[in-house]
């Protein structure tokens, strides 16, 4: 089946090294938790060390384009600190040293089922539940949902998972497909479109046969198995699939008629309407060659990296890279101690087998990284003007509009570092255009 | 426990540099044989001298500029394999050896190193022949003759007329067209043998090596226009002479492909396939040679970042039109 948006890349899927049921992981003694897990503003801490916390209770909140944070955990604060986080660098963390009495917060409620919404209410009880986007990019939900009231026709439930090895969402659609349809159905009462449709790779026909039977009980959806294709659950790229439109360049999926929502993040959006739970937990893969039983694991947020990776067997003899997230996007970890965190789908474990790198890649000009690109841009001819810090040439070629998919670089036979190259020209451009 | 931190991604596909040049010598190897069983191991022995000369320039290149660079890629083998089969079998043996080495370290490396030459280093290299050794480079001789190891006295070769000197004329060449596409006439080492240079085509293609654009658009545009400025009554058979005769097939799978002097665009691809094809008639019908290939693609090369700037995809998003 030929993929519905322009481009592409086809890597080894490796699924099949973790399609278990997900098991709840028991959170651990001490629980560092970032006070910004979202693009936008930090919390402030609204707790102090030696406060005594219960379990959800909001330990972080701030203005502007900000989501609140709980504790998962009833226990007392240790400290707040700069911390290792897993999107890179050090982000203040309150450290919570759980006491195990799982004395509960109760400030969220639990509405019937029947309960109509405003949109207002949806989007404070989604704000209070400190629910961002969970697919990795993590914005803030309550925005996304903000910014597209009466210019959504299409609502689209996103649950491709494109990236290789990362199931989490796959068995989320398997076990609890009723909940994301829930929290859809929430969503679209506010947005009113025309259209709703749940996204799903055609190579996860398990979960589409859950969502299909879930949709039995839920008028007016529709699930659209779309062709396996990287990076098809990429926001612009789902769109094009789905309604053959294009979000303009610089704009918002809601110019284009859309919203994208991650099908972990409806559940999430269904827990806090319908139980009043914020978001503490969430599902991880962990997986990856280096990891001896990779697993799916229900992880309180706040979890460090290593307690997943022993709950799944530690590491093997040949453990290369540890990885937030996945091997398309993932950002590498140098140690194991940063937390889950609301974005965290996958703990990937590499080893060294995997490792294709050169030494001084020199570029052939095949042009394999022009066919590939979603976004039709010239990635060789960016690579070009990023090492030579061309700022004037960087903006012809568009750099800006690289969506970081990874798939030139996947593709590209002499492994240039081009993903990277551009991560860095978009720094510059950006330091650029201040100067 | 120490961990590698490297951005994504994180995965790479499994082409390399290296299984590319393979599969282009490869591809190459059905037109080296098929030189050489039509004007006998000597064409091996030219085409030893040219790639151990460009394997040498590539060497010194590396060596006197201190960029790092390994001979392990194999194209300057490809290189050199490319310039050998664009000779005649009687050259002395200094041609190969100065345009071998002028291929990688002027072309190649001086000209902005691999990828990055704006020629292709093959074919520029042989415009230089035809400057310093005029007479050399087109000393043809006829097929499936005796020939000597060592160096060849001008006078003692016995010089046939290619197919392309009788079109000069014009005329069409008393060559069967069967002839011509198994290799049975005078020429080039590599450009005789039309089945050997589409086997190898093809290859190319299937391992996705090359598109269909650049060769395509070439070979089309010159059978389009030689069928309508034909210069015999004969208008099909013309065109396949023209098609079949010299160096357009070599210059269409082989040389207008090279990734370095070639665009990326697709659109672009198709016009500059076409405005090698366009060049190639002109000079051929108009030039002083009877041949035209290599001055088409060259000048090609000078305008292929134009052609991938003018003919650049919209972009995901850009306002359209």
């Amino acid at each position: 089946m030929k993929s519905l948006f322009y481009g592409g890349t086809h890597p080894p899927q490796k699924k099949e090294l973790c399609l278990k049921t997900p098991e709840p992981l028991a959170a651990p003694a001490i629980l560092t938790i970032p006070l910004r897990q979202h693009i936008g503003a930090p919390c402030k801490p609204l707790v102090s060390v030696g406060d005594l916390v219960k379990a959800g209770q909001k330990i972080g909140d701030g203005e502007g384009l900000c989501v609140p944070v709980h504790t998962p955990v009833a226990g007392i604060v240790e400290d707040i600190k700069e911390m290792p986080y897993p999107g890179g660098g050090t982000v203040l963390s309150v450290i919570i040293r759980n006491n195990f009495t799982d004395v509960k917060d109760n400030t969220l409620t639990a509405h019937p089922e029947d309960t109509v919404f405003s949109a207002e209410e949806l989007i404070r009880i989604v704000r209070e539940a400190g629910i961002t986007g969970m697919g990795g990019a993590t914005f803030p939900t309550d925005v996304k949902i903000r910014s597209g009231i009466g210019k959504v026709d299409t609502l689209i439930a996103n649950g491709c998972e494109c990236e290789p090895y990362i199931t989490a969402d796959d068995l989320l659609l398997r076990e609890r497909a009723r909940d994301v349809l829930r929290g859809l159905r929430c969503i679209a009462s506010v947005l009113e479109p025309k259209r709703i449709v749940i996204a799903v790779e055609n190579n996860k026909k398990e979960a589409i046969a859950a969502v299909t039977e879930a949709l039995s009980s839920f008028a007016g959806m529709v699930c659209l198995p779309v062709p396996t294709c990287y990076p098809q659950g990429a926001e612009k790229q789902l769109i094009m699939a789905v309604t053959g439109r294009e979000v303009p360049s610089g704009g918002l999926p809601a110019d284009a008629g859309c919203a994208v929502f991650n099908v972990a993040t409806l559940a999430a959006v269904c827990r806090a309407v319908y139980e009043g739970k914020p978001l503490t937990e969430r599902i991880v893969t962990v997986t990856g060659e280096a990891v001896r039983e990779p697993k799916n694991v229900i992880a309180a947020i706040g979890t460090p990296f290593s307690a997943l990776i022993e709950a799944a067997g530690g590491l093997t003899e040949d453990a290369d890279k540890v990885i937030s997230g996945g091997p398309m996007m993932g950002i590498a970890q140098n140690a194991l101690d940063a937390p889950v965190t609301k974005g965290t789908n996958a703990v990937l474990c590499l080893s060294r087998k995997d490792n294709r790198e050169v030494e001084h890649p020199v570029c052939i000009r095949c042009g394999k990284c022009l066919t590939v690109c979603p976004i039709r841009l010239q990635p060789l001819n960016m690579y070009l003007y990023a090492e030579a810090k061309n700022a004037e040439e960087l903006q012809k070629l568009h750099l800006n509009d690289c969506i970081e998919c990874g798939c030139c670089a996947y593709v590209c036979p002499a492994k240039l570092p081009l993903t990277a190259r551009f991560k860095e020209g978009k720094r510059f451009l950006k330091e650029e255009t201040k100067a | 426990m120490n961990l590698r931190v490297t951005v994504s991604p994180h995965i790479r596909g499994k082409d390399t540099t290296g299984r590319i040049m393979t599969d282009v010598i490869i591809a190459l190897l059905p037109t080296l044989i098929a030189g050489t069983l039509i004007f006998t191991y000597r064409a091996l022995l030219v085409t030893a001298v040219s790639v151990l000369a460009a394997l040498a320039g590539e060497f010194v290149y590396h060596l006197v500029s201190r960029e790092p660079g390994n001979l392990k890629n194999m194209s300057a083998v490809v290189t050199g394999l490319l310039l050998a089969l664009t000779l005649p079998v009687t050259v002395p043996y200094h041609i190969p050896l100065v345009g071998g080495f002028f291929a990688t370290f002027v072309v190649k490396g001086i000209g902005g190193r691999l990828g990055h030459n704006c020629f292709n280093p093959a074919l520029a290299s042989r415009a230089l022949l035809m400057l310093l050794f005029p007479v050399g480079m087109v000393r043809f001789t006829a097929p499936f003759g005796i020939l000597p190891a060592g160096n060849i006295d001008p006078a003692d070769i016995i010089t046939s007329a290619t197919p392309l000197h009788t079109m000069q004329m014009p005329a069409l060449p008393r060559v069967e067209l069967t002839d011509l596409l198994l290799g049975k006439t005078g020429g080039c080492i590599g450009e005789v043998c039309t089945v050997a240079l589409l086997v190898g085509g093809a290859y190319l293609v299937f391992r996705k090596v090359i598109s269909l654009r650049i060769p395509g658009a070439y070979l089309l545009t010159v059978a389009l226009l030689t069928l309508i400025f034909a210069k015999d009554e004969n208008v099909v058979a013309w065109m396949a002479y023209s098609l079949l005769s010299g160096g357009v097939m070599l210059g269409a799978i082989f040389m207008a492909t090279d990734y370095a002097s070639s665009p990326v665009e697709q659109t672009a691809q198709i016009v500059y396939g076409a405005g090698c094809g366009v060049l190639t008639v002109v000079f051929r019908y108009f030039g002083l040679f009877p041949e035209g290939v290599t001055y088409a693609i060259l000048m090609m090369n000078g305008i292929a970042p134009l052609l991938d700037r003018l003919f650049a995809r919209r972009i995901y998003g850009a306002k359209k039109g």
